[in-house]
């Protein structure tokens, strides 16, 4: 079926009061920044759902990037057609014709706002059901719970036909909710986190620490190609690396081995803290899921989040394992994810980590050295890229490769 | 020259052998080294193996590497009999398999396994009937090539794929390698294969490389056991170049593969009708859908094949007795034998062997070329 225009049904933000007005707009942004590739679209923002004139632009195409944009509820891919009963006919029995044999009963539903059209809305129903009852012997009318519903929308310019409603990404803009840091390893769980929050209208931007030389070029390209895999939902994400190795050799000199990580993800905290607060980022995410490892029993939590007083969300806190790796494998963030490359969190990783650190006692490790100037230095190494999802930092040979092979 | 012996091996392809030059150059770090070189190795060893999975029709994860055919038939028959040895030792092949299989299998013998040797027709075809005959409780394996080497029969893969539906767990290889550009993947690989042997210098690829299809989940023991390479089944520093080039080697085969199968098609019609006028001549290789288009055995009475190939060799025609890999040990031709050809025929017997390269004019000088040596024979067969 060749679609003309896609209408675009919000989600929540339609009750979202006063703010209505910023995050109607905020979507338009997110929606013309998914859709740029395509130069021939025109995309009205209203205030009850967005329209979008494909003017010949392929809808499968559109389809695909639309319902990775949050905020949006669903939409339904339609017809335009002129003021033509005959027409209307026609198409709505195309329409309908498409979806058989998979559905097998039918529902005419008819708004018509244009109430200078010459049929009224029962007697479009009665009209459309009837050439249905008539040509498509495989369909039957129901009311409740059809298979398929053709929606009939008379309108002062033209008239409106759809029978397809695709369910969208949900959630809210992202950007409508502010900005935060999410702390980017590299594992299966930050990603995860990490759509989870824009899922929640939150922009982000990647904070990862890298240790060289006991994490690899290729560690690093993995966080980066993570973050390309989550750029679709908003266009682009800002990356930041945080050198980390200087820091981790000093931990390791000074504090006790039980403490190691502890006061490690205690800096890491403060240095995410610190670019938030530079960045005008209001909140940290990470990717802890309460009990999984060492560094996120309750207690460690407790030990760690003493450094600051800014929010701290950890979207995967209560998810099982199982429950995060089918969200990362519904994002496709699962198979990068697994690739052995060793990560600032497993480096140095104690063998038995202290899974109750004492609060106290972690404070008083952190006293033996200059904290402050070792957060200096390394603030001031940190290397700031901005990730289109189209980059490739894993695969960089390939274009070698293909001309050979 | 003419080069009429392209079952035994093909010339290297001058941009396959330019990509094994490149890749020597610019890739050749070690693909399990963590730098790098390695990594860019890596990269291109996996982006090769992708392509001959696409090409295959499977996933990319069941492409391994080896270092030709008769590793692959090795590593199938055996690796099936030790990985499976607990369920069964009796293993089915057919009579007419390349010695790569037979003599796996042979070996097998020696070691307490039963095979069965399946029988094939006078026309040198395995019988699925036969296959079901043949199958019992303790069946492991069922191995029949897809393509004969000798004579160019297409073996009956997909009926004997049918048989084996009704028992999933014995392991169904088929050797592919002189099936491939012959536009018969539906034909040798339907969906109850599990496992397929390739070389690569059968399709204008480099020597001492080739790989196998292995099914997910199917069980296969390692053989060549080591640091762990393909993905710990077959150890070995990766041949880079040479995998590369049989990457490339098998798109180019597989580029246009129809139109080329039909091209050699019509060079064997040819070569059969011209052969067909002169009394003496038997041909194995018919002109029909269940023969090769490339391969066309045929046998002049009373004259040796060696002797055949020798005078057709001083006309600066290629060609050879049957098969190239038994030819020098001077026995009759095996298949022809296992189709009960006379002795004195089988070791009569020529094999031509066609590829897209091949000409007609490469054809029309063999048809010219020909009657001189035929006649010289007739003459010496009077006396």
């Amino acid at each position: 079926m060749k679609y003309t225009e896609i209408t675009v049904r919000y989600g929540e933000l339609s009750t979202k009061g006063k703010n209505r007005r910023e995050f109607i707009g905020r979507l338009n942004g997110n929606v013309t920044k998914a859709l740029a590739a395509f130069p021939d679209l025109h995309i009205y923002p209203k205030r009850d759902r967005m329209h979008i004139s494909l003017n010949g632009t392929d809808s499968d195409a559109v389809i695909a990037k639309l319902s990775q944009v949050f905020g949006i509820q669903n939409f339904s891919p339609s017809i335009k057609i002129e003021k033509d009963i005959e027409q209307m006919k026609t198409t709505a029995l195309q329409m309908l014709q498409e979806q058989v044999p998979e559905a097998k009963t039918f529902k005419i539903d008819t708004r018509r706002s244009d109430h200078d059209f010459e049929l009224d809305t029962n007697q479009i129903n009665l009209l459309l059901g009837d050439a249905v009852y008539d040509n498509i012997p495989e369909l039957t009318a129901k009311m409740k719970h059809p298979d398929v519903t053709l929606r009939v929308e008379v309108r002062r310019d033209a008239i409106y036909l759809s029978s397809r409603t695709i369910k969208g990404a949900g959630g809210l803009p992202v950007g409508t909710a502010g900005k935060a840091m999410l702390m980017l390893s590299g594992g299966i769980d930050s990603p995860v986190a990490g759509y989870l929050a824009m899922k929640r209208g939150v922009e982000i931007e990647m904070v990862h620490f890298f240790s060289p030389p006991y994490t690899s070029e290729r560690a690093l390209a993995k966080a980066k190609q993570l973050t390309a895999k989550l750029a679709p939902y908003v266009g682009t994400i800002k990356f930041i690396e945080v050198p980390f190795t200087e820091i981790q050799e000093e931990v390791k000199r000074i504090v006790p081995e039980g403490y190691l990580m502890t006061v490690q993800r205690r800096f890491m905290l403060r240095l995410a803290v610190k670019l938030a607060e530079q960045r005008k980022g209001l909140a940290i995410f990470n990717g802890e899921s309460v009990g999984q490892v060492a560094s996120q029993t309750l207690e460690s939590m407790v030990a760690i989040n003493d450094v600051t007083n800014m929010p701290i969300i950890r979207p995967v806190a209560t998810m099982d394992k199982t429950e995060i790796i089918s969200i990362a494998e519904k994002i496709d963030t699962f198979d990068l994810s697994i690739m052995p490359f060793e990560d600032c969190c497993t480096i140095f990783a104690p063998p038995r980590p202290k899974t109750k650190p004492n609060l106290e006692k972690s404070r008083f490790y952190e006293s033996m050295f200059d904290g402050e100037a070792l957060m200096a230095r390394s603030l001031a190494g940190v290397k700031v890229t901005e990730i289109h999802s189209h980059d490739e930092f894993l695969a960089t040979d390939q274009i070698d490769i293909q001309s050979v092979l | 020259m003419i080069y009429f012996d392209n079952s035994a091996t093909t010339k290297i392809d001058p941009t396959v052998l330019q990509t094994y030059q490149t890749v020597s150059n610019d890739f050749w770090g070690n693909p399990s080294s963590l730098h790098n070189l390695g990594d860019r190795a890596l990269q291109m060893l996996q982006s090769a193996r992708q392509q001959v999975a696409e090409i295959v029709g499977c996933q990319s994860d069941e492409i391994y590497f080896t270092s030709g055919g008769t590793e692959g038939d090795n590593w199938v028959i055996k690796g099936t009999a030790i990985a499976k040895r607990e369920f069964g030792r009796h293993i089915i092949v057919s009579s007419i398999e390349h010695p790569a299989v037979i003599n796996s299998a042979r070996q097998l013998e020696k070691l307490g396994w039963d095979v069965t040797y399946l029988p094939v027709t006078k026309a040198g075809f395995v019988t699925p009937e036969s296959v079901a005959a043949a199958i019992r409780p303790d069946t492991v394996l069922v191995s029949v090539m897809a393509v004969n080497n000798e004579i160019g029969s297409i073996q009956p893969i997909e009926e004997i794929a049918k048989i084996l539906e009704e028992y999933p767990t014995i392991h169904f290889h088929v050797d592919a390698v002189q099936s491939v550009g012959k536009s018969l993947w539906s034909h040798v690989l339907p969906e109850r294969v599990d496992f397929a042997t390739f070389s690569a210098h059968k399709f204008h690829g480099p020597r001492g490389v080739g790989f196998i299809y292995a099914k997910r989940g199917r069980q296969l023991e390692t053989l060549i056991t080591g640091g762990g390479q393909e993905q710990n089944h077959r150890s070995g520093t990766e041949n880079t170049p040479a995998i590369a080039a049989m990457s490339k080697a098998l798109r180019l085969a597989t580029t246009d593969e129809a139109q080329k199968a039909a091209h050699e098609l019509a060079l064997k019609q040819k070569l059969v009708d011209f052969l067909s006028t002169l009394p003496d001549i038997t041909i194995f290789s018919p002109l029909n859908a269940n023969f090769a288009p490339h391969i066309l055995c045929f046998a002049i009475a009373g004259v040796r094949g060696e002797t055949t190939v020798h005078a057709l060799e001083a006309e600066d025609i290629y060609l050879s007795t049957t098969s190239a890999c038994s030819s020098r040990s001077g026995d009759e031709s095996s298949t022809l034998k296992a189709m009960q050809v006379p002795e004195k025929l089988a070791t009569s017997a020529v094999r031509i062997s066609l590829d897209d390269a091949n000409t007609d004019a490469e054809v029309d000088q063999f048809i010219q070329v020909f009657p001189k040596v035929y006649q010289r024979f007739q003459h010496m067969n009077r006396r």
